[in-house]
């Protein structure tokens, strides 16, 4: 193997024969991969008739049996009826069809249903910008603070010529996107602060910091949230109030808080100690240090696990919906109330459900081919 | 140059200690520390919780307006306080969270079928203006399954909501009938439904008007019967904070001059000509010809006009959202009918 | 950073130098900035307190834990403890309790067995395997677990009533109440062999540590299986059998709108253990792939050369030196799987917080009640973080 060149140019195409096909070939990979023994080939005939079964099965589910769209009868009720006579034996897609606006935006009043649109694509583009490495700067920060502006002025208006919108109506893929971003938007420097003291040697503001880690991550994000609904408005001052959502939001940036804190300062504890050390030596102050060696080095080092932590509270924002926020989920659920849509639970959580696994997977998707690129990055 | 970042970090940490303490009114939304009054006055909208959604109670419309018997008696109390029933903010409460909505003054008033209990008026901190509806527990089940007393539940698995006076009601009838069960408890209005219509338990037990409603919103009604016995009083009424006599004085006489106004025959459609014509000394008083009774609750004199204009008498509000769902008067006719049990004191 | 390598040379303490009280002076500037933050922090804390404490006196809300003691009247469904709905909100909680630790043990237990079979299938030479094990993967930790268990908790309502319910086997009822399953009636006898198992293992234990000190001194293998057989099978039975062998099974069956008798799993705990235990299963999955491939190739390759299956190779080579990349995250995975017990709330199953979010509805003390869930889970969370810690320096002594 090592004596091979890469340069060498494969000219001479006589000296060397292709591997028999039987070694190379789809019947050898068969081999290789489906029957390397008497074990593997009863595992993949099993497993391969197991697998047929249900996808037939769920084809003829999904797709063959299913119900698209039901009429409509007089008042605007939905004739479930030839929902109800499949039995279970198809899916009853209508109430998708029927319900997917409510689902999306909640209670957002309908004809304004181009807004929370429109803000889920900012979102969308938010997320894409800030994966390019190209804008892994300063320039970010401008960038979240002009989109998350955009996206406050266009959910509550009253500006433009934008009528004014309550923010008790907002709901849906929103308000999802709001907790998780806004709640890691906030959580971040949050976070960066925390780690930084978990790792200073102040050890007052040491145990500050770990209490606060160890204390949120102890306990369950849902037991923050009833406290942000119920205990939280005897905190404050007679008189003052904070509304719903806000508290929430603040509930999950403590909780986001925490969990990021552990990230950063596992990036902080990868960087050799050189770095710290060469700083010192310049006669860096410890802000100079942190802000013009250490940060920049250690963020970068830990944006995978970040995003996996973001992928975690994307997924745990639906947790909102113990303490009625209508969020994507709770707008789900909702959705099912009505008499005439009751039993369809499987269809809609399958929607909701696919909503949830293209973002998160499209995120770890992107973490993953990151990390890649970052190890092979180091590795050289 | 170490000098000058030592200062901008001072400036730095300063202007975040400015920014965090001019974000925080920022936030928050002043109520005033004065009585309720004052607050909603200031803000201009009064801010009502009700139930998160229960047909005829309070439930959001296809439009996403609120309709129902509570809201009706929040946009009264908003049409008393601001002559406009849309000046009112609707906040969905569950049970868990709606006694501390009213607590933290995040609601001024909690228009949701709360029953009127000795510890809820005095440790939770709330006074109870007045009963706007007299109800009972009761249980519903299935009418394939059968049963026609609550007593024949021996055995089955009752869905109930936690955290109410339901669940305690439960468990003490069931005691003294020696009957035993299975509690199903869930906490959120649909999903109880969701599991009482699955099958998941035999019955459901909540106020009969609650009963009736939910019954009524189902596919097909007939297909449950809500059993005759009732197991306890359930007095509802709007709840507001203790120690504000002022507003739970205005809700109190909203609720007797809605009530009033059905014993004078007082409706949406005659209150005009009613004011202009009717010679009885009280309708005088109520509708605000003469006498100075709405300057004692601190409104305008012609504020039960208003709200009777608007939303109609306590009957016309009661045939516009329960009768529908198949919910009597009974106890709650006027005092005047026999069994009738709303009872208005005096305008004078 | 003081935990560097130094110079023994250098290990006597620097001369103190005398504080200048000046800017300039890093211990000062150290000194002033955690006065600084303490101060702001138990600033806030003491506001927020103030602010409370104003709040539950103006309000008159009733505050202490003299509630636990009052009577509950709250009925609980499925309760290890025997639990009646006038007994006190003290036992109601502590109900609550066993009912979360039912569910997170159980469901560690099956989440590890079931995520490390899957971890190892995600590894197969297999390609269908693997593939199956990897989209498994990635679709369950893709979704919220909460819309997970809503998932679960429908399609259980979804079976058919207790008087169509599925009957596969003599006893066993499937329906939308729950699985019903005979059950042993319980009796003294059966306590006490339960503990004569639990003496015998410890026997058998120690029996095998002595033949192992003895092995070590004259070099003489001993046969230890026949004796642990003997102790941890034929002392229960005799124990059993000396007690009069009780053997009572109680059937379940349909009596008035339930089945009554035998043992019951609850759709509710069903669909809380399932959702818990696939999700989790997914992100152990991930830490065992993980950690077997810390294992580097040559360990496999030595393995192999010495003719060991590939099933002894796992079990005897690589498993033990990959159980130390997996510990960690392990523990922190049957942490999140307690943590996340809490959404049982969701799906009517009686877990602390239930039980705590109704206590403090019914009293109307919303601190104390947040303050008991929060009690449980830090209490629960450490003894979890203690023994996995304690485990994890077991396992790193191994190394040499």
């Amino acid at each position: 193997m090592s004596d091979i060149t890469v340069n060498t140019p494969l000219t001479s195409g006589s000296e060397h024969r292709a591997a028999p096909i039987s070694a190379i070939g789809p019947v050898a990979w068969l081999r290789e991969n489906l029957f390397s023994g008497w074990l593997s080939t009863a595992v993949t005939l099993v497993l391969g008739y197991l697998i047929i079964r249900a996808v037939m099965g769920f084809v003829d589910w999904a797709f063959i049996n299913a119900i698209w769209s039901v009429p409509l009868n007089a008042n605007g009720v939905a004739q479930t009826q030839a929902c109800r006579e499949l039995h279970g034996s198809g899916a009853c897609w209508a109430v998708v069809t029927e319900k997917h606006r409510f689902m999306l935006f909640g209670t957002y009043p309908y004809e304004q249903h181009w807004r929370p649109a429109v803000v889920c694509l900012l979102f969308i583009g938010l997320f894409i910008v800030s994966a390019m490495r190209r804008f892994w700067n300063w320039t970010l920060i401008p960038i979240w603070m002009v989109t998350l502006t955009a996206i406050g002025m266009l959910m509550w208006g009253g500006v433009f010529g934008l009528p004014f919108v309550q923010q008790e109506r907002w709901g849906g893929l929103p308000i999802t996107l709001i907790l998780s971003t806004f709640g890691l938007a906030f959580a971040f420097p949050l976070s960066i602060l925390v780690a930084l003291g978990r790792r200073s040697n102040l050890p007052a503001i040491k145990v500050l910091c770990v209490v606060y880690v160890e204390l949120i991550r102890g306990v369950p994000l849902i037991s923050l949230l009833f406290m942000a609904s119920v205990m939280f408005p005897l905190f404050l001052p007679e008189g003052m109030n904070i509304d719903k959502l806000l508290r929430a939001q603040i509930a999950i940036i403590l909780f986001a808080g925490a969990y990021l804190a552990e990230v950063v300062r596992a990036g902080l504890q990868s960087l050799p100690k050189g770095q710290y050390e060469a700083a010192d030596a310049m006669g860096l102050s410890y802000w100079q240090k942190t802000g013009f060696i250490i940060l920049p080095q250690a963020l970068r080092m830990v944006i995978p696990p970040l995003v996996n932590t973001f992928i975690g509270f994307f997924k745990d924002t639906s947790l909102v919906l113990i303490i009625g926020i209508f969020d994507l989920l709770t707008a789900g659920k909702t959705a099912i109330v009505e008499p005439a849509w009751q039993g369809f639970g499987v269809e809609v959580y399958i929607f909701v459900g696919l909503i949830y696994l293209v973002f998160c997977f499209a995120m770890s998707k992107y973490s993953q081919g990151l990390e890649a690129d970052l190890n092979r990055h180091r590795r050289r | 140059m170490k000098q000058v970042s030592r200062h901008s970090v001072f400036r730095m940490l300063g202007a975040a200690v400015v920014a965090s303490v001019m974000a925080l009114p920022a936030w928050a939304q002043p109520a005033g520390g004065s009585p309720t009054l004052d607050a909603i006055r200031a803000r201009g909208t009064l801010v009502c919780g009700v139930n998160s959604g229960l047909a005829g109670f309070a439930q959001p419309d296809s439009r996403g307006e609120w309709r129902g018997f509570d809201v009706d008696y929040c946009r009264a109390v908003a049409i008393a306080l601001f002559n406009d029933p849309s000046k009112v903010r609707f906040v969905p409460t569950t049970a868990q969270n709606r006694f501390t909505a009213l607590q933290s003054g995040e609601v001024d008033m909690l228009a949701r079928n709360t029953t009127w209990t000795l510890s809820r008026d005095t440790s939770l901190g709330f006074d109870f203006p007045a009963i706007s509806f007299f109800d009972g527990q009761g249980f519903m089940v299935k009418a394939s399954l059968g049963v026609n007393t609550a007593r024949e539940l021996d055995g089955a698995s009752i869905c109930v909501q936690p955290g109410t006076t339901t669940e305690q009601n439960l468990t003490e009838w069931a005691r003294a009938a020696r009957v035993t069960f299975t509690p199903v408890v869930i906490e959120r209005l649909e999903e109880v439904v969701g599991a009482f219509v699955a099958g998941r338990c035999d019955a459901f037990t909540t106020d009969v008007s609650g009963l009736a409603a939910v019954r009524s919103a189902q596919a097909n009604p007939a297909a449950y019967t809500i059993l005759p016995d009732v197991i306890s009083k359930e007095p509802l009424g709007p709840l507001v904070r203790h120690g504000d006599q002022a507003f739970a004085d205005l809700v109190r006489w909203t609720h007797f001059g809605l009530v009033a106004a059905e014993e004078f025959g007082i409706t949406a459609a005659n209150v005009q000509q009613m004011t202009a014509n009717d010679a009885r000394p009280e309708v005088q008083r109520m509708l605000g010809k003469t006498g100075d009774l709405g300057k004692m609750l601190g409104v305008d004199p012609a504020w039960l006009a208003r709200i009777i204009a608007s939303t109609g008498n306590y009957g016309e509000i009661f045939a516009r959202h329960l009768t529908p769902i198949g919910i009597q008067r009974g106890p709650n006719a006027l005092w005047t009918t026999p069994g009738g049990q709303q009872y208005a004191p005096p305008f004078r | 950073m003081s935990d560097a390598i130094v110079d023994p040379r250098y290990r006597r303490k620097p001369p103190k130098r005398p504080l200048r009280l000046s800017w300039a002076d890093e211990r000062i500037r150290g000194i002033v900035w955690q006065v600084l933050v303490v101060g702001v922090v138990f600033g806030i804390i003491y506001w927020l307190w103030s602010n409370t404490v104003h709040n539950l006196e103006v309000r008159r809300i009733a505050t202490g834990f003299g509630f636990l003691h009052r009577e509950a009247g709250l009925p609980i469904a499925e309760h290890l403890i025997s639990y009646e709905p006038t007994d006190t909100y003290l036992r109601a909680l502590t109900v609550g309790v066993l009912n979360t630790l039912k569910v997170a043990v159980i469901g560690v237990i099956l989440a590890t067995i079931i995520g490390t079979f899957i971890g190892i299938a995600r590894l197969s030479k297999n390609f269908l395997v693997s593939k199956i094990a990897g989209f498994y993967i990635e679709v369950i930790r893709d979704i919220p677990l909460l819309l997970q268990l809503l998932f679960w908790y429908t399609i259980l309502q979804g079976l058919p009533g207790p008087r169509q319910s599925f009957h596969p086997v003599e006893g066993v009822f499937l329906s939308n109440r729950g699985l019903r399953m005979p059950s042993l009636v319980w009796e003294g006898a059966h306590t006490a062999t339960v503990l004569s198992v639990v003496a015998g293992i410890v026997l058998a234990w120690l029996y095998g540590r002595h033949a192992r000190a003895l092995q070590m001194a004259d070099g003489q293998p001993r046969r230890i299986w026949p004796a642990a057989v003997a102790l941890i099978f034929g002392l229960p039975v005799a124990v059993w059998l000396a007690l009069g062998a009780p053997w009572t099974i109680d059937w379940p069956a349909m009596r008035g709108f339930n089945f009554q008798g035998g043992m019951a799993i609850s759709p509710e705990y069903a669909a809380l253990l399932t959702g818990l235990v696939t999700y989790t299963a997914a992100f152990i999955a991930e830490v065992v792939r993980a950690g077997i491939q810390s294992v580097g190739l040559g360990q496999w390759e030595a393995a192999q050369a010495l003719g060991l299956r590939s099933g002894s190779v796992l079990r005897l080579i690589v498993l033990p030196q990959a159980l130390r990349v997996i510990i960690p995250p392990m523990t922190s995975n049957y942490l999140n799987l307690t943590k996340n017990s809490s959404l049982a709330v969701a799906i009517g199953y009686q877990d602390i917080v239930s039980i705590a979010n109704t206590t403090l509805n019914q009293t109307g003390q919303a601190i104390e009640g947040i303050a008991i869930i929060m009690a449980v889970y830090l209490t629960i969370s450490l003894s979890i973080s203690l023994f996995m810690n304690w485990y994890n320096a077991r396992i790193a002594l191994v190394e040499r």
